[in-house]
């Protein structure tokens, strides 16, 4: 039991923030979004030069053998700067399941090249109703021979449209909420039959709308074993929420922060606002909240590469309600302790605020972790 | 970063729990499980248990007479405890007075007290808050004058908890009325003995003597028992509020009782479905069990930095108070209407006459009532977040 950093660890903790600090400014950020690029060439190719794009690859494969607390380490960061990078959708979802699901053939051309910063991917699984249901999968792969013949509609797939390629989750066999008869695909981003609306998200980066129609795949497409991907995309999203558990403590970190700077520095009635005790206590309430959130963020990134399945679920779960709930006081807070200027689009703190509020809605609310924690409780073990 | 207790703290738990197997009376743990009324002797026999045992201060250097735990190993211990249904060791003197003796008190001092504290032969209680001080504490008034070689202490100490049993109470009395009222005060260790000592029961809420007022009429008090300098008693007090606020997230407590929660939720009816199955009253549950293993980690967090506790320790008085409470709100709720009787012979061990519903509703209510304390000592919660705006965000 402990909770230090290696010194490797805390040497590139401490590189990254540097680097964040100088190259990736509140005015960079905001050059980097209006672009509609969804990312910044120059500060992905350093990304990849700190080795942080392979980070949790293995060795093999040009990676450096790390594992979620790593990842942590690199999204508390992202936090604070509110990176909009697509290191969520291109490393820890795409490379991640290509790592924990891919043939070495696969592994062999797919991470050496995200490694390298030159291959972007997305996860598209998410459809129409399905909320955070994992299982709800209508899109069809259909056997055509040797090939699969794939329709369907996926939706919020973070970064889609900027992906060189898809992992697409289908249903091979079974009833729409079957966990039973998933199936994933790997699919060019430009191949025929699909079509990807780009949109915007309120916190500066990408998602979008895909569907495929009619799109024809080999065998050579199939990402893990046919109708037995549940597993795995359990796994895959675990590890996107204990990555953005982590990055969450990051821009509340950086929330409490601007809002000390803010209300040292406004004054009314003759003093700066950070003299009045109401307004002290909420700060403390944020930076508590900011605390326990971190707990759970560091309980979500160890629990996070267990293959031990009911209690890596509720570790995750966990830390994903306690984390929404966190970011939810935090962010409100933050906000209205700047006051007028909190509900503009020039202060940080609002753009750190949309970042919250949009992680909760990611993989997963408050709620929905709450009763997956509940439902747990039914069984007498627990 | 590794949150796996390692090979040696897992072995080391494992010896703490067939300790407790083998010598945790059954009468004493049954009091415990049950949250009936605590005793005095109760507390004394475990202490003396643990004492002979060496294993009497867990939070103590070696060099005293303690086990020299690390933080973790302490954590431990308080864990297997608190699971195994022992007794709250008394705070007064293991985790309060007794730290603050081996940091300022001279040498004598230390081999007067520490061995009493550790068998519990001697019972510790606080002298701290007064009528008109609460949380402005530093404007206390109790005044000990320096009079032929000693002091006499004339003031009125209140919410004195356990002070009807104490032996020893450590008080903070005034020694100066010059300069800042933080400036005055003396750290003074009182023989509860001592002619013009009175105590008077405050009963608390939930119809119990938990608390007093004491008073002191001309207290004759060596200058021995000084600690330390005169007039430098407030460092003291806060040192020791500091080691306080750490034993105050009551992580291990809390487990036990949420296991008994669950327990009890399983077991209690709602119509034709067990309480666990109601969902509003189950996500209530699984909300707490979330905040209290933040809470758990939080506390390793804080225990295991280099740099000691620190003012992050509020947040630990905070959350756990916090999440104390809310646990026997729930203790309460989940045993319903049963829970509104008042059967005070029914906290006693071995009653055997009529109660309403389960034994788990005999305490509830009381137990929620008397908990309500949690957030108003030690430092109010509200003074908690003052101590993390100045100490830690720096207002």
């Amino acid at each position: 039991m402990n909770f230090n950093l290696t010194d490797e660890q805390q040497m590139l903790q401490d590189s990254l923030r540097r680097f964040l600090a100088n190259e990736y400014g509140f005015e960079k950020r905001g050059q980097i979004i209006a672009s509609g690029q969804g990312r910044d060439n120059g500060t992905w190719q350093a990304l990849a030069e700190m080795g942080l794009l392979g980070f949790t690859f293995p060795e093999a494969h040009d990676g450096l053998g790390g594992n979620a607390i790593d990842t942590m380490l690199v999204m508390e960061s992202f936090g604070r700067a509110l990176v909009v990078e697509p290191y969520l959708a291109t490393v820890v979802l795409g490379g991640g399941l290509v790592r924990d699901a891919g043939s070495e053939a696969q592994k062999a051309a797919i991470l050496p090249a995200i490694t390298a910063g030159e291959h972007f991917m997305a996860f598209a699984h998410s459809e129409p109703g399905a909320r955070y249901h994992l299982n709800q999968v209508s899109t069809k792969a259909a056997p055509s021979g040797d090939d699969f013949v794939i329709n369907g509609h996926k939706t919020a797939v973070l970064h889609g449209a900027q992906a060189d390629q898809l992992i697409v989750s289908a249903r091979t066999i079974g009833a729409d909420n079957d966990a039973y008869g998933l199936t994933l695909f790997l699919i060019d981003r430009t191949a025929e039959g699909v079509t990807v609306s780009d949109f915007a998200t309120h916190d500066g980066h990408r998602t979008a709308e895909i569907r495929f129609t009619n799109v024809t795949v080999g065998s050579a497409a199939l990402l893990g074993p046919q109708d037995r991907a549940a597993a795995v995309i359990e796994k895959a999203t675990d590890l996107a929420i204990a990555a953005l558990c982590a990055e969450a403590v990051g821009v509340m970190e950086a929330m409490n922060a601007a809002t000390l700077e803010y209300t040292r520095t406004r004054k009314q009635f003759g003093v700066p606002i950070a003299k009045f005790q109401v307004l002290q206590h909420n700060m403390a309430d944020m930076f508590i909240a900011t605390e326990q959130a971190r707990s759970m963020a560091i309980l979500a990134a160890s629990e996070a590469d267990s293959d031990d399945r009911a209690r890596r679920r509720t570790a995750v779960s966990m830390a994903k309600t306690l984390v929404g709930q966190s970011a939810r006081a935090v962010g409100q807070k933050g906000v209205q302790l700047h006051g007028g200027m909190g509900v503009t689009d020039e202060m940080f703190a609002a753009h750190l605020f949309k970042r919250l509020t949009l992680i909760n809605l990611l993989f997963g609310d408050a709620d929905h972790h709450l009763a997956q924690v509940s439902d747990a409780l039914l069984a007498k073990s627990a | 970063m590794d949150l796996n207790y390692t090979a040696e703290q897992n072995a080391f738990r494992a010896d703490v729990r067939q300790f407790l197997q083998d010598h945790l009376p059954d009468d004493i743990r049954e009091r415990v499980k049950k949250r009936l009324r605590p005793d005095k002797a109760m507390t004394e026999r475990w202490q003396k248990i643990l004492s002979d045992a060496g294993w009497g201060a867990s939070t103590w250097p070696t060099e005293f007479g303690g086990t020299g735990w690390s933080p973790i190993q302490q954590l431990i211990f308080e864990e297997e405890c608190a699971l195994a249904g022992a007794p709250r060791q008394l705070d007064f003197g293991l985790r309060m007075v007794a730290p603050v003796i081996m940091t300022f008190g001279n040498e004598k001092q230390k081999q007067r007290f520490l061995p009493g504290i550790l068998t519990g032969e001697d019972w510790w209680c606080q002298g701290y808050s007064e009528p008109g001080s609460g949380s402005d504490l530093a404007s206390l008034r109790t005044s000990a004058k320096l009079e032929n070689g000693g002091y006499v202490v004339n003031g009125q100490k209140t919410w004195t908890t356990l002070g009807q049993h104490a032996d020893w109470i450590f008080c903070l009395v005034r020694t100066s009325t010059e300069g800042k009222p933080q400036q005055g005060i003396s750290f003074l260790l009182i023989d509860m003995k001592s002619p013009g000592v009175t105590v008077r029961p405050i009963i608390m809420l939930d119809g119990e003597h938990e608390i007093n007022e004491v008073y002191f009429d001309n207290v004759k008090v060596p200058a021995d028992n000084l600690i330390g300098e005169e007039n430098r008693g407030w460092t003291y007090a806060k040192f020791l509020l500091g080691h306080e606020r750490t034993g105050l997230a009551n992580v291990g407590q809390w487990k036990s009782l949420m296991r008994r929660l669950k327990e009890v939720a399983h077991e209690e009816r709602d119509g034709q479905r067990p309480l666990m199955e109601n969902t509003r009253f189950r996500d209530r549950l699984a909300q707490l069990d979330i905040e209290l293993r933040a809470l758990e980690l939080t506390t390793l967090r804080v225990l295991t930095n280099d740099a000691g506790p620190g003012p992050q320790a509020s947040i630990l008085k905070i959350k756990g108070s916090e999440i104390g409470q809310s646990l026997f709100e729930l203790l309460m709720e989940a045993t319903g209407q049963d829970a509104i009787a008042h059967i005070p012979d029914a906290l006693e061990l071995g009653y055997d006459g009529p109660r309403v519903g389960s034994e788990d509703a005999t305490p509830a209510t009381g137990d929620y009532f008397n908990m309500r304390k949690l957030s108003i000592f030690g430092g109010s919660n509200e003074i908690q977040r003052n101590i993390i705006a100045q100490m830690v965000l720096g207002l």
